[in-house]
């Protein structure tokens, strides 16, 4: 071939292209994952020691020792996986159907409202066990209504749901700093204070001598639940139908309008409850930090773990064990607690990009001989 | 009489904030990119800003004015664009969810942002609070008589210019068509990797600014780590909403929202739980809009078509 013909086709063709992959080998998708956060972890170490100077090693290693170091941050670090793993779970059928519940924050913190308000006026008359159930109820019951009304503006005006849910986030906010406000206890504190703290009325109780292990098994009830609805229940079938593709499902003859409200009314209705576990199971008070963004968080675990209930515990301890990791870092090395969500926030850019990997292929140009 | 002009004048001092926030995140949605980042690009700018400030007034015996308004400028500028090509990079070149890659650049930012306005004095080997004198008096600068810095004309100004763009020139409908239909751009032969990429970065750049401005002019040059910057981010994307995707309506949109958010101050007999009801109008007005705008199912009101989606060409 001459020269001339070559260097046409050199400009013709890009150096590289880019076609979607049918599938991937599960271990290679694997693989592309476990080097993405090699990867990831090695820049993180970049910045620590850029910025603090500190041997990353020895940072990685006191991470360890605050998630891990004790059998009480073992338990805080299984109660906060737990309660990030709720909301995940709870947000994991609406994504599915690619509705894009971003409302999580404010569906957790109005369940919290609910069960603070009952535990509040109700923790002297009524006993725990009673309180606990209506308190559930009732968290269930609010959760529900705060994601059910974006979602039947969805169904019959489709009305942008990202940003319907967002708002709703606010709106939530507000009242609970309202509540805060009107609850306050001590007067002037302007917060709750650790409600009923003489009586424990109303706190989920210890079982077999652990404080949390009722956290554990509720929340495992739930995701156990959930999984099989999304896999093997003819609702979940017509959720995954509504995601792929509206008019598929619509010539299926699925009520598409139905299917958005019923999902986004259990996914709200899971978050009031995770609202119920944080503040009945965990803080046994309500501020606007109840949800502290955990929300948000879920939203991530939810999307990288597509959908997979499993690997969402996995992605949950995970980020619950940086961020117990940063704190100790940040009490041992004298820094800013914030830097977990620095490096929280590379870890997951990471994570984010290396998903192209796995569903994109790059094509070399050809080389001509 | 006093209490309306007191209130006009937070309101405005306010609106500017989340004006430069919602005229940067417009260009970015008129170009299909919804971007959850923008609080974490604000806090990018505005920490950006302390620390470049920060570094040059501790650094020089004699800080210059103009120096200082530079050095801040650039860096908050610097730091918002490289959050815009995080965010351009991983969701147009590599694909992934807007919605989830704009939350975790916001984790970011608020990470990066928090981190180092609580360290930035200790690492410096310094004690107390950050304070950077020369450069917020700097930005302080106006027109004499009038309470106002500099940037809060900038941003009226900027929010003109984004308007002509989008509306007046080519370049700013073959934007528009990137956002609405980025295959049929494609077909029309616009670049569509290097419109998302421009609107994304100059957008964060944009945003950036609503930092730069909060932390040298609104909070004075100070850094407290109550995430509230964070807060005015989320109101910013609110305010796009409002003014559904016009960056003219930016400009009153942001004041209102100041009278909104501010209104409580001057309401009698409110008490401080009731004040909390007060803070949520804006939101609360934004749904409204939202709820209405899609009623009524006007083309031109709706958000760009493709917003949220990435483009591939292939996918067909």
């Amino acid at each position: 071939m001459d020269k001339n013909n070559v260097s046409i086709n050199h400009v013709r063709e890009p150096l590289f292209h880019i076609a979607k992959r049918d599938r991937i080998a599960k271990p290679k998708a694997y693989a592309i994952r476990t080097v993405a956060i090699l990867l990831s972890l090695i820049v993180s170490a970049i910045v620590i020691v850029c910025i603090t100077g500190l041997n990353p090693l020895d940072v990685y290693v006191s991470m360890f020792k605050g998630a891990f170091g004790s059998n009480r941050r073992i338990w805080i670090t299984i109660r906060d996986t737990m309660v990030l793993l709720c909301i995940s779970v709870a947000l994991a059928p609406a994504f599915k159907m690619k509705f894009w519940n971003i409302g999580a924050e404010g569906q957790v913190l109005v369940g919290g409202i609910v069960t603070a308000g009952i535990m509040i006026y109700f923790g002297e008359a009524l006993p725990t066990p009673l309180l606990l159930v209506i308190m559930l109820g009732s968290s269930i019951v609010v959760g529900a209504i705060w994601g059910l009304i974006p979602a039947v503006f969805k169904a019959y005006f489709n009305t942008n749901e990202t940003l319907f849910t967002l708002m709703m986030n606010y709106v939530a906010i507000q009242f609970t700093s309202f509540f805060v406000a009107k609850w306050e206890n001590p007067f002037g504190s302007n917060s709750v204070g650790i409600i009923n703290s003489r009586t424990k009325s109303g706190w989920f109780p210890a079982i077999a001598g652990q404080q949390y292990l009722l956290n554990v098994i509720v929340v495992a009830i739930i995701t156990i639940g959930i999984y099989f609805y999304m896999r093997k229940s003819k609702q979940g079938y017509e959720i995954s139908v509504v995601g792929e593709s509206e008019n598929t499902a619509k010539y299926a003859g699925i009520n598409v309008k139905w299917v958005i409200i019923r999902t986004m009314v259990i996914s709200g209705a899971l978050c009031g409850l995770a609202g119920f576990i944080a503040v009945s199971g965990v803080d046994h008070t309500i501020s606007t930090g109840t949800a502290g963004g955990r929300g948000f968080t879920a939203i991530i675990v939810a999307w990288m773990s597509k959908f997979n209930a499993f690997v969402m515990l996995a992605v949950s301890f995970f980020l619950v064990f940086l961020d117990q990791g940063a704190k100790e870092i940040a009490s041992n090395f004298n820094l800013n607690e914030y830097a977990s969500e620095m490096v929280t926030g590379i870890i997951l850019f990471f994570i984010l990009g290396c998903e192209f990997f796995i569903n994109y292929k790059i094509i070399k140009r050809r080389e001509d001989k | 009489m006093d209490g309306l002009f007191t209130l006009i004048q937070s309101a405005i001092a306010f609106g500017t904030i989340i004006m430069f926030g919602c005229v940067g995140e417009t260009l970015s949605e008129k170009g299909g990119n919804l971007n959850l980042g923008v609080p974490g690009i604000m806090y990018l700018g505005g920490i950006a800003s302390l620390a470049g400030a920060y570094g040059y007034e501790n650094a020089v015996e004699n800080p210059s004015k103009v120096i200082a308004f530079i050095v801040a400028l650039v860096c908050a500028v610097a730091a918002s664009v490289f959050g815009g090509l995080i965010y351009s990079f991983l969701t147009i070149s590599l694909r992934a969810n807007q919605n989830v890659t704009g939350l975790t650049l916001t984790i970011f930012g608020s990470g990066v942002a928090n981190f180092f306005g609580g360290s930035l004095s200790k690492l410096a080997g310094g004690v107390g609070q950050i304070s950077v004198p020369v450069t917020s008096s700097a930005y302080k600068v106006g027109i004499p008589g009038v309470n106002f810095g500099i940037l809060v004309y900038v941003a009226i100004v900027v929010a003109f210019v984004a308007q002509y763009f989008l509306t007046g020139t080519r370049k700013g409908l073959n934007l528009r068509a990137v956002g609405e239909n980025p295959a049929t751009a494609d077909a029309a032969g616009v670049n569509i990797v290097k419109y998302k990429y421009l609107a994304t970065c100059i957008g964060a750049a944009i945003s950036g600014l609503g930092g730069l401005y909060y932390v040298m002019d609104y909070t004075k040059g100070t850094w407290a780590n109550d995430g509230s910057l964070e807060n005015l981010g989320w109101l910013a994307l609110a305010l796009v909403i409002f003014t559904m995707w016009k960056p003219l309506n930016a400009i009153w949109g942001a004041y209102v929202f100041g009278v909104l958010f501010w209104l409580y101050y001057y309401v009698p007999g409110l008490g401080r739980s009731s004040q909390e009801l007060f803070k949520m109008i804006p939101y609360v007005v934004t749904i409204i809009v939202l709820i209405i705008v899609s009623m009524r199912n006007k083309r031109e009101n709706q958000a760009p078509a493709s917003l949220g989606e990435a483009y591939f060409r292939e996918d067909r």
